[in-house]
């Protein structure tokens, strides 16, 4: 077990030294070699010379690739410090970067808005690991039912609609039309009532999208566990149906969703921007869309950097879980 | 992973008789079918994937034709009437946005141009970016899952980790990051042009791992068959056995997937244009239209729904047809 820990740290260590760089490659690299002048786009089109020129210093852009490599890396850790002649501005660590444009560090904007997207995706992942397991459980159970039929339509109307459109649809209907609920965002800080009314519909929305996805994986994953031989042998060896069920085919059908829930979860902690933007709920995603129309490329830098990072901690969350409940992952 | 999808004669041909008997179409000459015959079969008897390719057919057709069907339809998806606007609130006047038999489906809020133009113009930035991003992950994914597969060792290595790199990631923020430092102008290309071009490349780069992880294993597992040996005895090169042996018995794995990608690259686009770094204006995209939607789904909320319901038709019919594409391709033959 703890060389097993070991070897997936050491893993994670390398892929989080990876991320880094393939973050610096597509906001610093990939730019370069389409053409674009990397300081007019960090401080914005409408910026005058001698701002875009100080910013181009601060960054270092002249340096070689290296070596503006190696600072971006070190901020993250060490915290950086900008300075063009005797123009200096500080970046404590951890540096996810900083916006020139409004004279802020990305971190501190970005923590303070990170409550907002925990809440939204942690109610969202409860409400749709309950009814998108049941739901592929119970369609597996009574495959061609009337109950398996409606559910996977319901489903395949779930993936295939646009979460914006049924977020808009629900707030027209639920909120404007009908008047249940109010729709706009209230800190959990100020009221809870007022923040679980605000957040219903979003939670609803998001859920409903991963919960189709769920109950539609849940239910080939099952149907494929069903007819394995092991089932087979359960069965004929006179176990109650239930306990097959229960003991033996639910366990393997979780345990690959259990994947599934790490990287989803990993990957909405960057913000659910569709959901977000939505809604108007100030979370990270939220600060995307903003990035995109002030053309504030640092804070969609540092969005990209926290939602890798989440991911890799969320793998390696998953990983250990895995080594806990399958004896067969410690050990291999 | 699913069985071989070779060989279709000695293994898919009898489920494919069973379910011709059981359909009352008795064919005497089972063996003489191949695999696309089967398929299409299976495919003809799915009612509802049937309606889903029908609905897909029509949706290119409309798509091709776009600028035709607005000329006979006699409205123009940039001309803005005005008339059509109630000045004081800056809606569309009549009921439900304005529809009527002038606008079919009614006007846009303050500027009033024809929602029905724009959702038949709308179509061809879907379907254009659907389809070719689809086809730059088909052909990543293909040579590079057939490179991992057949060469292994240090290629696989690579290849794998790189997928499963592009896999973990939260696809739609990498998209908006590249979308985003990439130049207005490029290759000749402005404005619309440059950013469509840049969503094909980058949603097809961010889909080839999909196929390229089903055609790696494919790959594995089929070098190692015993048809492939016998080749290699009879002195067939490497690129003999790649292109004569492997690749044929890829194709239907690639056509599932790539049917299945398509309403995912569709979805990507519109959340693209719906976030602003999709087509710019004034072309119209169905994601553009729902996003300046949102001001208005109070005062005239089927501005939102009808490209919401536009792209909800078209994933669907899409989805509908691959998951029956899917079943009618799986040599299983579950159904």
């Amino acid at each position: 077990m703890l060389a097993y820990l070991i070897r997936r740290l050491f893993a994670a260590t390398v892929m989080l030294v990876v991320i880094i760089l393939v973050v610096f490659g597509i906001f610093f690299l990939v730019p370069k070699w389409a053409g674009v002048d990397i300081a007019t786009s960090f401080v914005g089109k409408q910026a005058d010379p001698a701002a875009v020129e100080g910013v181009r210093q601060k960054l270092g852009l002249s340096d070689p690739v290296f070596v503006q490599a190696w600072e971006f890396f070190k901020g993250i850790f060490l915290g950086r410090t900008y300075a063009a002649g005797g123009d200096v501005t500080e970046c404590a660590a951890p540096c996810f970067g900083y916006s020139f444009r409004t004279e802020q560090a990305v971190w501190p904007v970005l923590t303070e808005r990170f409550p907002v997207t925990l809440g939204l995706a942690l109610g969202a992942a409860v409400l749709w690991l309950i009814f998108g397991l049941a739901a592929g459980v119970l369609s597996a159970l009574k495959r061609g039912s009337l109950w398996d039929r409606g559910a996977m339509v319901v489903a395949l109307a779930g993936v295939s609609l646009p979460i914006y459109f049924t977020g808009l649809l629900s707030l027209a209907i639920f909120s404007y039309g009908l008047g249940w609920l109010n729709g706009e965002f209230v800190p959990l800080e100020d009221s809870l009532t007022g923040w679980l009314g605000g957040m219903i519909l979003p939670w609803i929305t998001l859920a409903f999208l991963y919960a189709a996805m769920y109950a539609r994986i849940t239910r080939a994953t099952m149907m494929e566990i069903l007819g394995e031989d092991y089932i087979r042998t359960a069965r004929a060896k006179g176990l109650r149906e239930q306990v097959v069920i229960r003991k033996h085919a639910m366990r393997s059908t979780l345990t690959p969703l259990l994947t599934m829930l790490g990287m989803d979860l990993g990957a909405l902690m960057g913000g659910a921007i569709l959901t977000e933007t939505t809604f108007s709920l100030p979370g990270l995603g939220q600060k995307v869309l903003d990035a995109i129309k002030n053309q504030d490329l640092p804070f969609i830098l540092g969005v990209v950097l926290i939602t890798s990072l989440a991911v890799l901690i969320a793998n390696l969350v998953v990983d250990v879980l895995y080594a806990v409940i399958d004896p067969r992952v410690r050990l291999a | 992973m699913t069985a071989p999808l070779h060989e279709p004669t000695a293994e898919a041909a009898p489920s494919a008789a069973e379910e011709a008997a059981v359909a009352g179409a008795e064919t005497k000459a089972v063996q003489g079918r191949s695999l696309g015959r089967i398929a299409w079969e299976r495919l003809k008897r799915d009612k509802l994937a049937l309606t889903g390719g029908i609905v897909v057919l029509f949706l290119i057709v409309v798509a091709v034709l776009a600028p035709l069907i607005t000329s006979l339809y006699g409205q123009d998806p940039d001309v803005y009437n005005e008339s059509m606007i109630d000045p004081l609130f800056g809606t569309p006047k009549g009921a439900l946005g304005g529809i009527g038999g002038d606008h079919w489906l009614g006007v846009e809020p303050v500027n009033g141009r024809d929602i029905f133009a724009r959702i038949v113009h709308g179509a061809r930035i879907s379907l254009l970016v659907g389809f070719l991003s689809a086809l730059v992950a088909v052909v990543l994914g293909t040579i590079l899952g057939v490179l991992a597969g057949f060469f292994g060792g240090w290629v696989d290595a690579v290849v794998s980790r790189v997928m499963d790199g592009l896999l973990a990631f939260p696809q739609l923020l990498f998209i908006i990051a590249l979308v985003s430092v990439m130049p207005d102008s490029m290759l000749g290309l402005s404005g619309t042009g440059v950013r469509l071009l840049m969503m094909i490349l980058v949603i097809g780069f961010f889909g080839w791992p999909y196929i390229g992880r089903v055609v790696r294993g494919q790959t594995l597992s089929m070098r190692e068959r015993e048809y492939v040996e016998a080749a290699r005895s009879l002195g067939a090169g490497r690129f003999y056995i790649l292109f004569k042996e492997l690749l044929p018995n890829l194709v239907a794995p690639i056509i599932v997937y790539t049917t299945m990608m398509i309403p995912t690259n569709i979805l990507t686009e519109a959340a693209l244009s719906f976030l602003g770094v999709g087509v710019k204006p004034p072309t119209s995209s169905w994601g553009q239209m729902l996003s300046s939607a949102i001001d208005y789904y109070k005062s005239d909320p089927m501005y939102m729904v009808i490209p919401g319901v536009a792209i909800f038709i078209t994933v669907l019919a899409f989805n509908l047809f691959g998951d029956g594409v899917r079943d009618a391709l799986d040599p299983k033959g579950s159904r």
